[in-house]
């Protein structure tokens, strides 16, 4: 398991060593939480749905967690660019464990940056509603992580460059970001909305953060939990043979 | 004494669409040899290293490497070869010292000693006083030795060079062939290297092939090439035999091709 620990090692000094980086994917969150945050406030308030921030803020930290996890997952894409993959791939070493490294990696840093952001969050209004359910939060956390870390690995693993970048941003990572139920109740929605929500993973781990941060979860944490676990190891094995596949 | 074979190609085939990068090519290697596997751009060495060294799955044809086979046991060929890259691999955003680490985790080297071994080798290619520098702040040559000294972090039984010192002047050249001389002769590691450096070739190989269009031309002593092609040097042998016009963007037009096969699905 050495190639898991390099693997991961390196993506968190990659991490720690650019600092901008660190600073600049915080101002998308700040942006939600702010401008969404206290601009719809009022009229949520005034439609019977209590305090906006206390039910947008886990909504925001899911988002901060999937965008640095697909973030971390292109980096093979630049890994290939660079030519470290090549370093990785004709090593004596498992493609599972090197794989299963970028994986956890790209989960670890998408946790810090979740943390990060639920301390913007905090500072902006936010309370957990119990102390004991924080774990289970972290939990859901790092399944969010490794879920869209996994998906972006195999993903990334058959693409030749950064170009087609935005399309996956546009037409798949925003669509999923927006039509989880981060931004509003996931209750009374109209049918298709409310189906393409339940096929939708982010809305498992959105709806399983906000259940264990504010006790308030549509589907139940125990399904969402049980979702999330299923699709990421689905997800890892995926990922895990497409990468193993990769020829140079 | 009887001559083993350690790197045995027959009939390997590589196309890209209707491109064929490698055409029916077949030759070996002896163990303990220094083979120079000599070619103009775009020949199809670089391809051929690929296939050999598990990165790349051929049209057809057969490749034994250390008596294994690299498309089916990629694992243990894995084991038995280090390879320094033509382009660059390493990760610019760590430091020498870094990339040197995570290659000798990555190849089980032994804690024991590891530290030792890893800033002996930084203070072979010259590169120890940097040991902390990020490789980003490196000049091309500098990225260069540190590639090559993290190529010998561990031992293999084969060890492919890509055009290792391509960028380095002679003394850096000499002081580090002389290195690799040392372990072929010590430890008996085979070494298969690529050089359009023929004076490379002619001083450390003992046996030569030189491929063209994808098919060998010739493989044999230094000696018997010169003999074969009536030159007096390795380089004009290789221009009588490789004839004197220019490879148009050789290796780029391949790599193009190579880039639209691939993105039309069509490997």
């Amino acid at each position: 398991m050495k190639a898991t620990y390099v693997l991961w090692l390196r993506q968190l000094k990659r991490y720690t060593r650019t600092r901008w980086r660190m600073l600049g994917s915080l101002g998308q969150p700040i942006l939600f939480l702010l401008a969404l945050g206290f601009g719809f406030g009022p009229i949520y308030a005034k439609a019977g749905g209590g305090d906006y921030l206390q039910f947008l803020a886990p909504g925001v930290i899911a988002m901060t967690v999937l965008f640095t996890a697909t973030f971390s997952a292109m980096e093979i894409i630049w890994d290939r660019q660079i030519g470290f993959l090549k370093e990785t791939l004709v090593a004596p070493v498992s493609r599972f464990e090197i794989i299963l490294g970028k994986i956890l990696g790209g989960s670890t840093v998408a946790i810090f940056q979740g943390l990060l952001v639920f301390a913007v969050c905090f500072i902006a209004g936010f309370r957990p509603t119990s102390l004991i359910m924080l774990p289970v939060a972290l939990l859901f956390l790092f399944l969010i992580g490794f879920f869209f870390t996994a998906l972006g690995s195999a993903i990334a693993s058959h693409m030749e460059d950064m170009q087609a970048f935005p399309i996956i941003l546009n037409f798949f990572i925003m669509p999923l970001f927006f039509l989880s139920g981060a931004l509003y109740p996931l209750d009374g929605l109209p049918k298709a909305l409310d189906i393409v929500a339940r096929f939708n993973p982010l809305s498992y781990g959105v709806d399983g953060l906000r259940g264990a941060l504010t006790g308030a979860s549509h589907f139940g944490i125990g399904l969402d939990l049980g979702v999330l676990l299923i699709l990421s190891l689905i997800l890892a094995f995926i990922g895990s043979y497409l990468f193993s596949r990769i020829q140079l | 004494m009887k001559v083993e074979k350690i790197i045995d190609v027959e009939n390997l085939v590589k196309k890209y669409g209707k491109l064929t990068a490698v055409d029916d090519l077949s030759f070996h290697v002896n163990k303990r040899d220094i083979f120079a596997f000599l070619g103009p751009n775009g020949a199809g060495k670089t391809t051929t290293i690929k296939m050999l060294t598990t990165l790349l799955k051929p049209t057809s044809g057969s490749m034994k490497v250390n008596g294994l086979n690299p498309t089916k046991d990629q694992f243990k060929v894995r084991k038995s070869f280090g390879i320094v890259f033509q382009d660059p691999s390493l990760d610019n955003e760590l430091s020498a010292y870094e990339n040197m680490y995570f290659h000798s985790l990555l190849y089980g080297i032994d804690k024991k000693g590891r530290k030792e071994k890893i800033e002996k080798l930084l203070d072979f290619v010259g590169l120890l006083d940097r040991k902390d520098s990020y490789v980003k702040t490196f000049s091309g040559g500098m990225k260069r030795r540190l590639e090559i000294a993290r190529g010998l972090i561990h031992h293999p039984k084969i060890l492919f060079l890509d055009e290792p010192t391509i960028g380095l002047d002679p003394q850096t050249r000499n002081h580090i062939w002389n290195y690799i001389k040392e372990l072929n002769k010590k430890e008996g590691m085979t070494v298969f290297f690529t050089t359009h450096n023929m004076d490379e070739a002619e001083r450390y190989a003992n046996h030569v092939a030189i491929i063209d269009y994808g098919k060998i031309l010739f493989r044999g002593t230094p000696d018997k090439i010169k003999k074969h092609a009536k030159a007096k040097t390795i380089e004009d042998a290789f221009l009588n035999l490789t004839g004197h016009t220019i490879r148009k963007e050789a290796g780029g037009a391949i790599d193009r091709v190579r880039a639209m096969a691939k993105s039309w699905g069509n490997r």
